[in-house]
């Protein structure tokens, strides 16, 4: 082209173009049809519809799950009538049914049935029904639970004087009140709402409760400072290995104080035992369907009601008084019953402490990789292994965090500040602390990058803006930088604190036990005591579902516990997206 | 510079020697580059610019894209130290001291050089807390002080009294003019000897264009303002003296009317009367 005169260049690139352009058209015909399909594909289409249907499918399969664990955990508490069935051979079993199925009998089953169900159940196809009931009674019984097939009943009713009698032992006690007991003097009770059988039950339990306060409050006031007055001597033997005078002043000064306190304790254990004795003479004979009778303290009894004989607002203040209990009290019989009220508090402590950790610790990370390393191959190789970290099996922190923090660190610490309390270990065992680091561990990596992206994404134009002010590095990232990176940071933070929460194997080997009978908090010095062991809902969920020694009575409690996990993370989350939320709207109208 | 028009020296061989033509002003020079070289990694971005900016003028910097304006204004408050693999070579000093002497305290060199950037780049912060920025990062506690600067700076960037009742809302809800106008403020708060502007104007409508044109006038006087600048008519307006760059080099030196209206250079003279660029 550069060779052709001048005057004829219009011409020649007005040639070429037409030629190209008949090129094109001629290749676009011979391709109809095939490079671009016609119709529906053409138009990509079917594509959407699988991208979409991709997501229905991952939302329906979560709604799913919520929706289980939903209707599970809200319907639990329920308060559910209770049945009498009088079987075949006479007997008479009453309880809540719980669920029925169809089940293919035994051949010796059927050959021992009469020939009307039998004949029935083989026009079945040798199927039958049958239906489990929850028979409370383990005292009686031995068992909570019974199936009971359909060729067996031969009658079912719902006796409006049946109870359900929840006790502080051995399960649920389903039958009658037949009488109330005190000193010997037996005065049957005809009306189960008669208002003296609640006040003397309120009574009861209130008696029950000052005992209990008593215990805890009083006498474990006493032990704690016996046990403070044990640990001074053995602080003055270790430090006067060889004996003197100091040894001995302590050892007079643990002698008046034992004495004196012991004094203390005899007089608490007194009256508590008094108390004792009249909670076991306050007795209530209770019967159950078959009329086989049971005495037991009245105060043992949590929660009683006409299971039959109902109105919907007095289920509902049995289901609210459920769920009370539920929130606020301390678990019983192996946790499948009472309340979760340590795990909620031992959860939540132990995600605040993560966040505590991980974010100060990830963010500083990041800064330093972000702003301050060159980046080289060593910055790369560390982020990939930071990167690496978050797929590591969480148990694997577990083990680290039992053998470096409690272990070590815990053992170390244990041996420079409380020698007196060996070979009792204080932190070299499972723990909070220890608990919180762990989880910490796990969840940096998400903090790590999080924050690196939104250091990243923070515009050049402002730190520029910034440097040009005259302000230093660190004020820049300050004052500039670290701002508008916050809700990126947020997000991280978010993420792990979410992580964090619902994770339970590590922590089954750093500090979360089955009952924790002492919360972290408490108000003896230093009231925030790191280095107990503590319960968590997660670890609750497989305590109860799966190591309680009836699976059956335990599985409610699953899913309610189920619930208020999701409940409380989601909470938390919440509450944290509201505060980047609040962060974010300083930045809005930016045009960057 | 106030050299003869016939003074030259050689830039490079292609190019033909620097033309400096005699600049305007009678203040001495508050910037003075000499055998100015940069390097971004092996690629050279100036060659041996040398120059000297009227202290209390306006000196505009014109030149097509990657002709190295921008990268030489950045080296004025070594903005550029932020780019890996950056070299340099030569002289640049400001009242008498030396940029890039190894001892040279670069955030003291930053406090004397006020920037303003090419698009509008208020901090996520309040008003009022903008402009305050230069003080607060100096350590500057004093609230009357603090209040009266900001005022001042506010005034003289012709801002004050379209913020004066909203100082305590976020600066991200002004205007992209206002915003401008802003960073202005923040600039001059620091009290700076030299003004740096990066094509301010390139991101803004006509009619806030028009308006830092006039507050750069405004400004004429009160610092040494030297400016990029994309716009031929731009530099007409409001410059005092014009620099020339092509290709990393400095083509042609000094008083605006004479460059725009007399060029020596051919290629000076094609890119102001806009045969290419």
């Amino acid at each position: 082209m550069n060779t052709a005169p001048a005057a004829s260049l219009p011409e020649s690139a007005r040639d070429a173009n037409a030629s190209l352009r008949r090129a094109i058209s001629e290749t676009r015909r011979r391709n109809a049809g095939k490079v671009r399909l016609a119709g529906l594909q053409g138009a990509g289409e079917p594509w959407q519809w699988c991208l979409g249907g991709a997501l229905a499918l991952g939302i329906l399969m979560v709604l799913g799950l919520l929706l289980l664990v939903f209707w599970n955990g809200l319907v639990t508490f329920w308060p559910r009538p209770i049945e009498q069935v009088r079987l075949h051979d006479g007997t008479v079993v009453a309880g809540e049914p719980v669920r029925s199925q169809t089940f293919r009998p035994g051949q010796e089953v059927l050959a021992a049935l009469d020939p009307a169900p039998r004949s029935g159940i083989e026009r079945n196809d040798g199927m039958a029904a049958r239906t489990l009931y929850r028979t409370g009674n383990y005292d009686l019984y031995g068992d909570d639970f019974r199936w009971l097939p359909d060729y067996e009943i031969a009658e079912v009713s719902r006796p409006w004087d049946l109870m359900l009698v929840e006790r502080m032992e051995w399960g649920v006690f389903v039958g009658r009140i037949v009488a109330i007991s005190s000193g010997g003097q037996r005065a049957p009770v005809g009306d189960v709402r008669s208002p003296d059988l609640i006040k003397r039950h309120e009574e009861a339990r209130r008696r029950w409760q000052s005992i209990r306060a008593l215990e805890r409050g009083e006498i474990g006031a006493v032990n704690h400072r016996l046990e403070q007055e044990r640990l001074r001597l053995r602080r003055a033997s270790l430090a006067n290995p060889e004996g003197g005078t100091a040894l001995d002043a302590a050892r007079q000064r643990f002698a008046e104080r034992e004495a004196a306190l012991k004094a203390q304790h005899q007089v608490l254990a007194d009256r508590a035992s008094g108390m004792r004795r009249a909670h076991e003479g306050d007795l209530v004979v209770l019967a159950d369907a078959a009329g086989r009778e049971k005495e037991m303290p009245l105060g043992a009894i949590v929660r009683f009601y006409p299971a039959n004989d109902l109105s919907l607002a007095e289920r509902l203040g049995v289901y609210l008084s459920r769920w009370g209990e539920f929130l606020l009290d301390e678990p019983r019989e192996a946790n499948t019953e009472g309340g979760v009220m340590p795990a909620i508090f031992g959860t939540f402590a132990m995600t605040l402490l993560l966040v505590l950790v991980v974010t100060p610790f990830g963010v500083i990370t990041a800064l330093y990789l972000r702003e301050y390393a060159r980046q080289g191959r060593l910055v790369s190789i560390v982020r990939i292994s930071v990167n690496n970290l978050a797929g590591v099996p969480s148990i694997v922190y577990g083990v680290f965090g039992l053998g470096f923090f409690a272990y070590i660190l815990g053992g170390s610490i244990d041996q420079i500040f409380f020698p007196e309390r060996l070979p009792n270990p204080t932190y070299g065992t499972g723990g909070l602390l220890w608990a919180s680091l762990t989880l910490a561990l796990l969840t940096v990596p998400v903090v790590i990058v999080a924050t690196e992206e939104a250091l990243a994404a923070v515009p050049r134009s402002m730190r520029e803006g910034s440097l040009a002010c005259g302000a230093s590095k660190w004020q820049t990232i300050r004052n500039i930088v670290l701002p508008r990176a916050m809700p990126g940071i947020m997000t991280g933070v978010i993420l792990a604190m979410a992580r964090g929460a619902g994770e339970v194997a590590p922590l089954m080997l750093v500090g979360v036990v089955k009952l924790a009978p002492e919360l972290p908090i408490d108000g003896y010095f230093p009231f925030v005591h790191l280095e107990r062991s503590f319960m968590h809902l997660g670890f609750h969920i497989f305590d109860v579902g799966f190591q309680s020694r009836n699976s059956e009575a335990g599985k409610p409690m699953v899913f309610v516990t189920t619930l208020l996990l999701i409940a409380l993370i989601f909470a938390m989350n919440v509450s944290a997206i509201l505060l980047r939320n609040r962060l974010k709207r300083r930045f809005q109208g930016s045009q960057f | 510079m106030n050299q003869t028009s016939a003074t030259a020296r050689p830039a490079s061989i292609e190019f033909g020697p620097t033309v400096y033509h005699v600049s305007r002003g009678s203040h001495g020079e508050a910037v003075e580059i000499s055998d100015f070289d940069l390097w971004y990694g092996a690629k050279q971005a100036l060659f041996s610019i040398s120059m000297g900016v009227e202290a209390g003028l306006v000196t505009a910097l014109i030149g097509p894209s990657g002709c190295g304006k921008s990268t030489l204004l950045r080296c004025l408050n070594r903005m550029n130290d932020l780019i890996d693999g950056l070299r340099i070579r030569g002289r640049i000093s400001v009242a008498g001291q030396d940029l890039y002497a190894p001892a040279a305290d670069v955030i003291a060199i930053r406090k004397q050089m006020g920037m303003v950037f090419q698009k509008p780049n208020p901090f996520p912060m309040t008003i009022f807390e903008n402009v305050a920025y230069p003080l607060r990062v100096d350590g500057i506690r004093h609230r009357a002080m603090i209040a009266e600067t900001v005022e001042r700076s506010l005034r003289g960037a012709a801002l004050w009294d379209e913020v004066k009742d909203r100082l305590h809302e976020s600066a991200l809800g002004l205007s992209g003019g206002q915003q401008q106008r802003l960073c202005i403020a923040r600039a001059i708060a620091g009290t700076p000897e030299v003004l740096l502007m990066d094509e301010p104007c390139s991101a803004l409508d006509p009619i806030a264009t028009a308006k830092i044109e006039e507050l750069i006038d405004e400004l004429r006087g009160q610092f040494t303002i030297v400016i990029v600048t994309h716009n031929m008519q731009q530099a007409a307006r409001v410059s005092d003296n014009v620099a020339f760059m092509y290709l990393g080099r400095l083509i042609e030196y000094g008083d605006t009317d004479t460059v725009f209206t007399a060029p020596k250079n051919e290629r000076t003279q094609d890119y102001v009367t806009g045969r290419f660029g």
